[in-house]
Order: C-alpha cells, then sequence, then structure tokens
C-alpha cells in the first residue's frame, strides 16, 4: 500500500530505501561502475575484436614482433606473450568473472534459501542436521575448501560456480533460518495459517518480504567475494582453464613475466579491484539503506 | 564453568565427524573419477598383480563404511597414511613444514594487531576526520585485492623497483638465502598475509569502540574529569576489545587456511605450498592430511576463544548452559 508522503507523492518502504541509496555516494559509484563493467563486456563482440584484437586466437604471422609491448596507443594495455592486446582479454575476462559471480551466488542463495527454510520451518531433526552441517562448512578455511574440492573435482568454470555455491550456502541458510524464527511466531503468521494457507504460501507472501533484506544485501557483498574466489582458484590453476581469459588465469599467466613486463598483472588486476569495490560498496549503501544488521 | 567446557568439546564431535567423513567421500573411488588403483600405483604399470596387492593393501574392495572406520582409526591415532610421492609419513612432512607455517602466521597476527587495532582507534576517535576517512577507504580497497595481487605488487614494488631505484629493497622469496637474515625474508610475505585480516580488525576496533563511546559510563567517566585520552585507555578500550581479540583469535585460524596463496606467490616452504604442490602431483595422503591438521586447528583455536571468551564473561556462560 503506498502511502501518501508529506509532498502527495506515494512512498512505498521500497521507494524510501532507493531514495536512501541514492543519497550515498559511494554506493552509487559502485552502481554506476557495475552498469560499465556489465555493458562493456555484454557489448564486447560489437567492438573489440575490430578495435582491439582477438583475446584468444594468436596470428602466428605478427606474433613474434608483436609480443609482450608496452602500453601504447594501438594497445592501451600492451600485449601478452603471444601479441595479443591486454585489454581486449581484460574486457573479455569481465565475462567471465561476471558471470562467475551472478551465477555462483545464485546457487549459493537458492540452496541457503532451501536449507534455512526447512531447518527453521520444519525445526527438531531437520533444524539440528541442516544447521550441523553448517557447522562443518564453517570450521573449513573457506579458500582451502574451494582449492580441495576443484582438485578433486577438476578445472573449468561449471564446478568453480559448484564449488563457490557449496561453500557459500551455509552463510545464506543461517540468515534466512533466524529471519524465519524471529517471524514465524507472529500474529499475521498465526492468522494466515488460521485461514489455512499451505507452507509455501506463508513462506513467500508472508516470510519472504520481511526476510529478504538482508539476502540481498549479504548476496551483493558475496558477488564481489565470488570474483575474488575465481581470482584465486584461477591463479592457482584449477579455475578458468587457458585460453579463454579470466582476470584470474590472466594474473596466473602474467607471474612469469611479472618483471619483464608487469602491465600484464597490473591491469587484470585493477579490473579485479575496482570491480570487487564496487560489489563492496554498493552493499554497504544496501545495508544503510534497507537498515539491516549483519552480524560479521 | 567445567560444564560449559565439556559441553564445547562434546559439541566439536559431531564437526569432526562431518568435516573427516566430507574429506574422505571426496577422496572415495566412488566419488572421485578416475581408477582409484592407478592414482596410488603411481608412476608403476599397472599389472594384475599390483592391483591386487594396492586393493589388499589400502582395502579398495571393503565396504565404504569400513574404509571409513579404518581410516578414522588411523587418523585418531595421528597416522595421516603415507605421501604417493615421497614415499613417506604424512605427519612427518606436515611436521616439517608447520614451523614456517606457525612463524609466518604469527608475524602476520603481529601486524594484524598493532596496525589494525591503531588504525581501528584512530579512526573511532577522530570520527568522520581526515584519518577516518583515510582508514575506511582503505580498508575497503584491502578487503577488494586479490591477496596473492598484492603479493606480486608488493614484489614488484618493494624487490625489484626498488633495486632499481637503488633504494634500500627487500628479498621477493623464500626462507633462505644467506644475502639476507631470516627475518628480513618474512616481511614481505607477513604483510600479504596479514591485508584482509588487518582491514576487517580495523573496521572491528571501529565499530565496537564507537558504540562502546556512546554508553552512558562513558560519558560518566568524561563528566568527572579525566582526560580523553584516559577515558579511551581506562573505561572505553577494555570493553571494546573483548569482541576484537575473540576476532584475532578465529583469524588466526582462517590465516593458516590463507597460507596456501600467500605461500605460493612467495615460494616460502610451508604447510600451504606442500598442500598446494601435493594437489598439482595427485598426492591425495598429503592434501587431505594438511587439510585436517589445519581444520582441527583452527576448531582447537574456536574452542580456546570461546572458552576464555566465557572465563571473561560470565553471561556467556550462563546463558549458554541455560539454553
Amino acid at each position: 500500500m503506498p502511502i501518501l508522503g508529506p509532498e502527495g507523492k506515494g512512498r512505498t518502504l521500497r521507494a524510501d530505501a532507493w531514495r536512501r541509496l541514492l543519497k550515498n555516494k559511494l554506493a552509487v559509484a559502485g552502481l554506476i561502475w557495475i552498469v560499465l563493467v556489465v555493458i562493456v563486456a555484454v557489448s564486447a563482440d560489437l567492438w573489440v575484436p575490430r578495435y582491439l584484437g582477438d583475446p584468444i586466437s594468436i596470428d602466428t604471422t605478427t606474433a613474434a614482433e608483436r609480443s609482450l609491448q608496452p602500453p601504447s596507443p594501438a594497445h592501451p594495455f600492451g600485449t601478452d606473450q603471444l601479441g595479443r592486446d591486454t585489454a581486449s582479454r581484460v574486457i573479455y575476462g569481465a565475462r567471465v568473472s561476471l558471470l562467475v559471480g551472478v551465477v555462483a551466488v545464485a546457487i549459493m542463495v537458492m540452496v541457503g534459501l532451501v536449507a534455512g527454510a526447512v531447518a527453521a520451518y520444519y525445526g527438531g531433526w531437520w533444524d539440528a542436521i541442516i544447521m550441523r552441517a553448517a557447522d562443518v562448512f564453517f570450521a573449513f578455511p573457506y579458500v582451502l575448501f574451494a582449492i580441495v574440492l576443484l582438485a578433486l573435482l577438476g578445472g573449468g568454470v561449471q564446478n568453480v560456480f559448484i564449488a563457490i555455491g557449496i561453500l557459500g550456502w551455509p552463510s545464506i541458510a543461517r540468515l534466512f533460518r533466524s529471519s524465519i524464527l524471529s517471524v514465524k511466531e507472529m500474529e499475521y503468521v498465526d492468522a494466515a495459517r488460521a485461514m489455512g494457507a499451505p507452507a509455501w504460501r506463508i513462506l513467500a507472501r508472508h516470510i519472504m518480504p520481511n526476510a529478504v533484506s538482508p539476502i540481498i544485501v549479504y548476496a551483493t557483498m558475496s558477488i564481489g567475494g565470488a570474483i575474488l574466489t575465481e581470482a584465486a582458484l584461477s591463479y592457482l590453476g584449477m579455475g578458468v582453464q587457458l585460453p579463454s581469459p579470466s582476470w584470474g588465469n590472466m594474473l596466473a599467466d602474467a607471474g612469469s613475466f611479472m618483471f619483464s613486463a608487469p602491465w600484464l598483472m597490473i591491469y587484470p588486476g585493477i579490473a579485479i579491484v575496482t570491480t570487487v569495490l564496487a560489489f563492496v560498496l554498493l552493499g554497504d549503501g544496501l545495508r544503510d539503506a534497507l537498515d539491516v544488521k549483519l552480524k560479521d | 564453568m567445567l560444564r560449559y567446557v565439556a559441553r564445547r568439546i562434546l559439541q566439536m564431535v559431531p564437526v569432526f565427524i562431518g568435516v573427516t567423513m566430507l574429506l574422505f567421500l571426496v577422496r572415495a573411488p566412488a566419488i572421485v573419477p578416475g581408477d582409484p588403483v592407478r592414482m596410488l600405483a603411481g608412476e608403476r604399470s599397472v599389472t594384475p598383480a599390483v592391483r591386487a596387492a594396492v586393493t589388499e593393501k589400502y582395502g579398495l574392495d571393503r565396504p565404504i563404511y569400513v574404509q571409513y572406520y579404518r581410516y578414522m582409526g588411523d587418523l585418531l591415532q595421528g597416522d595421516l597414511g603415507e605421501s604417493y610421492q615421497l614415499k613417506r609419513p604424512v605427519s612427518d612432512v606436515l611436521l616439517e613444514k608447520f614451523p614456517n607455517t606457525l612463524k609466518l602466521a604469527g608475524v602476520a597476527l603481529l601486524i594484524e594487531a598493532l596496525l589494525g587495532l591503531g588504525a581501528g582507534i584512530l579512526s573511532a576517535v577522530k570520527r568522520y576526520s581526515f584519518w577516518d576517512v583515510l582508514v575506511t577507504l582503505t580498508t575497503s580497497i584491502l578487503v577488494s585485492l586479490p591477496v596473492f595481487w598484492l603479493g606480486m605488487l608488493l614484489q614488484l614494488i618493494f624487490g625489484v623497483k626498488f633495486k632499481e631505484w637503488g633504494l634500500p629493497y627487500l628479498p621477493v622469496s623464500g626462507v633462505s638465502g644467506s644475502q639476507f637474515p631470516a627475518l628480513v625474508h618474512l616481511i614481505l610475505p607477513a604483510f600479504t598475509l596479514a591485508s584482509v585480516s588487518t582491514a576487517y580488525a580495523a573496521r572491528i576496533t571501529r565499530s565496537q569502540l564507537m558504540e562502546v563511546m556512546g554508553q552512558d559510563y562513558v560519558r560518566t567517566a568524561a563528566a568527572k574529569g579525566l582526560s580523553g585520552g584516559q577515558v579511551i585507555r581506562r573505561h572505553a578500550l577494555k570493553n571494546a576489545m573483548i569482541p576484537v581479540v575473540t576476532f584475532l583469535g578465529l583469524d588466526l585460524g582462517a590465516m593458516v587456511g590463507g597460507t596456501i596463496l600467500t605461500e605460493t606467490v612467495f615460494n616460502w616452504n610451508g604447510v600451504g605450498l606442500t598442500i598446494f604442490k601435493a594437489i598439482s602431483l595427485r598426492d591425495w595422503p598429503i592434501v587431505t592430511g594438511g587439510v585436517v591438521i589445519i581444520v582441527l586447528m583452527v576448531m582447537v583455536i574456536n574452542l580456546l576463544v570461546d572458552i576464555s571468551y566465557a572465563f571473561l564473561d560470565p553471561r556467556i556462560r550462563y546463558t549458554r548452559v541455560a539454553k
């Protein structure tokens, strides 16, 4: 129900939150950067190969003379050891990083929501088993577990999704579980139950809207975290496999030329930091705008 | 108090079983694609005789719960198996590497405590000043940095560029080397490992101190005429520090887990690098053994932190037992 504000315009909780978010300069800067990166990554096929060069294929006739050139107007980020344009690879790498961020976090949120809902709604044994399983996942140092999992599953982008998704669910499950528990006993939920609403409807219509804010905040921040994890896994050679460029495997590749061609490691690194920072700032802004208290 | 400790230890048991089961399952033949005998046999060609011997030795023909039981029994006696590659007990290999990792993590923890607390206190006391903005921005950037990239940047700047510019420079890798004293080798890896944790420590210190400083008893202390510095040192800081110290304790575990990246970047001969190398060689006993030890260590540290916390703050042991 829109409530009429003093100006007479319709005001909803969501519109209020949005207005508060737009007042936060850092969060807006983060949002703008994310939108920009998305536009560049999505539109890459239209202009990048023509102006900067192909990110993957190697032109054997010119590769030797074009390899390891420092940044210049023709190659703003320089070229790699195979004569490919680094800027082009960074842009195509953005596709992988964003995809990993979004898909992995989507998996994590879905698994976490289901686990949290089952634990809170059914309680008893379900709750005990799911929450103990969450403890097991929390006992593992995160990066180490991701590495072991990928070492066993094998590298590749799908397995990176799976690893990050599997490792992230307990936090979401805990958040959602405690949100549900805090509203489960409220009178309006009782009223809905008394009217004969089925469990899924109570969850979707009455509990979800009250529990969604912390999950939005946590998921936004987790996208940044997932991008960092992909980078770490690819750096160790277990993430996205060459020749497809990802920011992480570009850094791994750059390691051998670190001192002779530092631009190879500088630009992908800057891409990671700015993008992750944008998600962190946006997450901070959302937390303040939605007035969410996260424990950690 | 004793009852609380006993409860906490009992709670660890299912978690430990879960962790080992997970580690056992992921390396069990049914889950990992490929022939376990091939993997165990290593370079040797797999003749039927070798196959039978390997199957017999590792009990691969037994049901999986029997295998887990055997694995758990060995584990509880400190037997982590034998490295496929090195043909030595895993516990010996890891024991050699642990001091290096602990040294690195210890120095990093020291950096975290000094810099993190210092920056956090500064930022809370001089709220909304230039320093506060600087600390907030720096910590935001630090948590967004890939740790290994920071390591590479530090190597490039302090190792290579400083040398080129004729400034005093730092070694970029390794434990040994006669050119520098051993402690100097620690500087870059320790700062790299400490980076993210230091940022979090600063943020937690800032928010805790700001919360405490808003409380009545702090206002009373100021009202009775204590100077600003005395109020903070004698009254605010003490209460603000409890969650911070907890965080530092818990973080030591996360740090040891995080050494795999830092040790790889700096070629630091510790547990992390050993696990990383073992992964590329498919030397599973080293990998799972290393992980089990690290997880166990994290759990014990968490336990100690919880116990000390309950010791310092009686409210915790009462509410938890009452639950």
